[in-house]
């Protein structure tokens, strides 16, 4: 466990990810087995307790810390394991901690009712580094800025493969993944499993930079899609039976059965997942209200049903298409879709235009009228490879809209931002009075953010937990993609990915929109 | 009543004195030379010796109309008020103020800390009715490590680093000789590199009877000599062009508030040590219960817990909101 806590104590202080990717090969080399692919789980947050929870972590400290004492303690550090970690009042004078592997097994075994003496004990063993390791463990979200990316890579350096080669096996293993140390240490063979049952890693866009990209690139290359309003996902239709992922990997079937039970035949299709009524798609809202369940209740099943709009096929039945251009791809995704007509799935259509200027005008029609994040561009000759190739892909967004709003509460941030007031709520006028129209947090630099923070504390009215209510003179510029109506909202009005990009210090909070204003941008649909 | 003695501005009413005054008075006592409690332009001046020679490196000779310097125990009476100095174990001359008045006795800390520190005389426990104490890190999550574990990861990380230098950011008054005192007592004898803001500060300590050791100016040093060695700068020279000419350097920051990773990480410091001047959560009770002081106020700092915690113990307990009273440096210099 030491090693460990020193490990994840590096992870989360060292800048640089050079130093980052020598500490994870090292821990990989000197660890034995099964403690480094625990570890490994622990990392890329494939292990979860069923009963060692952040909850029950919080009610084992309140046993022995005042609870208000412990919210001023929350409120001021902001993140809830390191609360925990350095609050815990009683410190042994030796430290002597299980290993990872027993620590796992104690979290196992341990039963309910006296998981919270078991917690107890070991805060109290463990010396302060590592009871923050241990905190994070045993509750799961580590925040110390460690992409899966680099996990693999660390892994494929420790073992002289390539990183795509360890992205391809990384679906098909799980803790404590002997079997994947087993080959980077060549003592065995490469994991095996079936390539065409499981998550391939997706090809991603690069945004497109107007001022440069337009002039270069030749738009006879490329295929016009509309850039979908949903998450994307990937569908494995395969010999062991049908499973929905996000971009990142996670299994999300179980919370959209209304697809996994009804589509058919033999493919691995990238797609949008959206909800709506014949294949008309809903605001993101609406899906959000089914991505928010792990299992989705009748009712909602019929009210927002989901379906996927499929853009690209990786595999045809078992045969991988990757290497195949995408123009190839296409018409192969077009004939498997005319072979199997589905409920459930339907094609994200071409959408035609000569020249970028007639395809500026498309896009912005389609904001306007039917309210579109934009359009991706996908190079006819592109091949299908994992991660964001320079040239191959493009979102090309709409213009965002932009809306001075005023400031009406702020609430400390989490994580990197714990210290200050950045999550802020900011409201329109109507009738005289604010209403709020969202929340978002600060985009910019230490010294604004600082500066805020100093204006929030100096015009704070009233505090309720850790949200400050301010006085009602600050003027935001927000952007946002798009405005939606909302029924759960106050204001009627939902804005899609808002975010602070001016602090108007000069301009009266009485000039600030009028929520008539944020409503007309609302497009008719 | 105690209260009657000194007012919540800190102001003693009898003699007309203030403590700490954020603006110029016509009679202050300083309890020690952080910014944030000696101000320059005060008619007349009363601080420990230590306290005025800073005053005087820091602001100018001048700073103040006049000094009358107090030694630590000796009780000097002004009408019916007696002030008497105890060290407060923060910095180099460091003082605690007792004001006793008609049988009553007020104790107002300034900043301190119990932990040993031998570049500053040593926290006296001093028995009152009011207690004045501050509460930089008046949170229950604040738990300060003994300072020697510090100095011993401090000194790993330099040894499993060779072809780095140590960067660390430390307060240029007392942080920075407290950090310098800590290595040389764990055995560090090679020369100790300074920012040229600390350097005149160092001397100072050093004039005063504060033995620190070999001291380099990093300005002067070529970027090879750096490498494996430790240098110190004020929190802000970290990631500024300035560090840039030594040997990829490990950023590490001396400060109370290290313990908090969240914090170390928003700074960019690869290498937290949590070496504070003040007292931490359970150094601030003990203070507390110790001094049987049945009336609390609290100020510079996080006031709400403890003064939740004083009500908790049926003590009278009060905030003190007293402007311009941040910590000097805000959080680097704790
Ligand atoms: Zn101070
Ligand atoms: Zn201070």
């Amino acid at each position: 466990m030491k090693r460990f806590a020193q490990l994840l104590e590096l992870l989360a202080l060292t800048p640089s990810r050079n130093r980052k990717l020598e500490a994870l090969v090292d821990y990989f080399r000197a660890t034995p087995d099964p403690d480094r692919g625990l570890a490994l789980a622990v990392l890329t947050g494939a292990l979860t307790f069923k009963n060692v929870k952040p909850a029950l972590l919080k009610e084992t400290v309140l046993r022995e810390v005042d609870p208000h004492l412990f919210a001023l303690s929350y409120d001021y550090v902001g993140d809830l394991g390191e609360t925990i970690a350095l609050i815990w009042p009683h410190h042994a004078k030796s430290h002597e901690l299980p290993s990872l592997a027993e620590l796992i097994e104690l979290f196992n075994t341990t039963s309910k009712k006296d998981l919270p003496d078991l917690i107890a004990s070991l805060l109290t063993s463990a010396e302060i580094n590592e009871r923050w390791a241990l905190v994070k463990l045993a509750t799961g979200g580590l925040r110390i800025g460690l992409s899966a990316r680099l996990t693999k890579t660390a892994l494929a350096q420790m073992g002289g493969k390539d990183v795509q080669a360890v992205e391809e096996v990384w679906h098909g293993i799980s803790s404590p993944y002997q079997e994947l140390f087993d080959w980077l240490e060549d003592k065995a063979e490469a994991p095996q499993v079936d390539p065409a049952s499981r998550f391939h890693p997706l090809m991603l866009s690069n945004p497109v930079d107007e001022a440069k990209d337009l002039e270069t690139l030749d738009p006879a290359d490329f295929a016009a899609e509309w850039k979908w309003d949903g998450i994307r996902v990937q569908l494995v239709m395969g010999a062991d039976g049908v499973s929905l992922f996000s971009r990142t990997g996670d299994d999300i079937g179980g919370a959209f059965p209304d697809i996994v039970e009804s589509v058919f035949g033999r493919a691995v299709l990238d797609g949008e997942l959206l909800v709506g009524e014949g294949f008309d798609p809903a605001p993101f809202n609406d899906l959000q209200q089914r991505l928010n369940r792990k299992t989705p209740t009748g009712p909602m099943l019929v009210k927002h049903p989901a379906f996927i709009r499929a853009y690209d096929m990786l595999f045809d039945g078992d045969e991988d298409i990757r290497a195949l251009p995408w123009t190839e791809r296409r018409k192969m995704l077009e004939a498997w879709f005319a072979r199997n007509p589905q409920q459930r799935i339907d094609l994200s259509q071409i959408v035609p235009f000569a020249d970028w200027q007639e395809l500026a005008g498309i896009r912005k029609r389609g904001a306007d009228e039917n309210g579109h994040e934009g359009v991706m561009l996908k190079r006819r000759q592109s091949v299908y490879v994992p991660g964001r190739p320079k040239g191959e892909w493009y979102k090309w967004k709409r213009d965002p809209n932009i809306v001075d709003a005023v400031l009406m509460y702020a609430q400390r941030g989490h994580g990197k931002r714990s210290s200050y007031y950045s999550d802020y709520t900011f409201g329109a006028w109507l009738d005289g009075e604010l209403v709020p129209i969202g929340k978002a947090y600060f985009g910019f630099t230490d010294e604004e953010l600082r500066q805020l923070d100093k204006w929030i504390r100096g015009n704070t009215t009233g505090s309720f937990g850790p949200v400050r209510e301010v006085r009602k003179q600050l003027v935001f510029e927000v952007a946002f993609d798009s405005a939606q109506k909302s029924g759960r909202h106050k204001s009627g009005v939902a804005l899609r990915f808002p975010r602070i990009s001016r602090i108007r210090w000069d301009k009266p909070a009485d000039e600030a929109a009028q929520l008539d204003e944020v409503l007309a941008l609302i497009p008719a649909t | 009543m105690p209260q009657q003695i000194l007012d919540s501005q800190l102001h003693i009413r009898s003699i007309d004195s203030y403590i700490d005054p954020a603006t110029p008075r016509e009679r202050a006592i300083i309890t020690h030379g952080h910014a944030d409690h000696a101000r320059s332009g005060h008619g007349s001046v009363l601080a420990t010796p230590d306290t005025i020679a800073i005053m005087k490196a820091r602001y100018g000779e001048d700073c103040a109309g006049k000094f009358q310097p107090l030694d630590f125990g000796e009780a000097l009476a002004i009408d019916d008020v007696t002030i008497t100095f105890y060290p407060a174990g923060h910095i180099l001359g460091s003082a605690q103020v007792l004001i006793e008045q008609a049988g009553q006795r007020v104790v107002v800390t300034g900043d301190y800390k119990r932990l040993p520190d031998r570049t500053s005389q040593e926290f006296e426990l001093v028995k009152c009715d009011l207690l004045v104490t501050e509460a930089t890190f008046g949170l229950p999550v604040f738990q300060h490590p003994p300072a020697e574990r510090e100095t011993a990861r401090l000194l790993a990380s330099v040894a499993g680093n060779p072809e780095r230098a140590h960067l660390i950011g430390a307060y240029s008054l007392g942080k920075a000789q407290r950090v310098i005192g800590l290595l040389r007592d764990a055995g560090h004898d090679a020369p100790i590199y300074l920012h040229g803001a600390m350097i005149r500060l160092c001397e100072l300590y050093q004039e005063r009877g504060i033995a620190l050791g070999d001291l380099g100016h990093a300005t002067e040093a070529s970027k090879a000599d750096l490498a494996g060695q430790v240098v110190i700068a004020p929190p802000s020279a970290l990631k500024d062009r300035w560090s840039r000419r030594l040997p990829d350097p490990v950023l590490a920051m001396a400060s109370g508030w290290m313990s908090v990773k969240q914090r170390a990480r928003q700074r960019g410091v690869e290498l937290p040590l949590v070496i504070s001047d003040h007292c931490d959560w359970n150094e601030l009770l003990q203070t507390i219960a110790e001094t049987e002081a049945e009336t609390v106020w609290v100020t510079h700092g996080r006031e709400d817990a403890l003064v939740y915690y004083c009500r908790q113990q049926g003590l009278a307990a009060e905030p003190l909101n007293i402007q311009g009273f941040e910590d000097e440096g805000g959080e680097d210099a704790a």
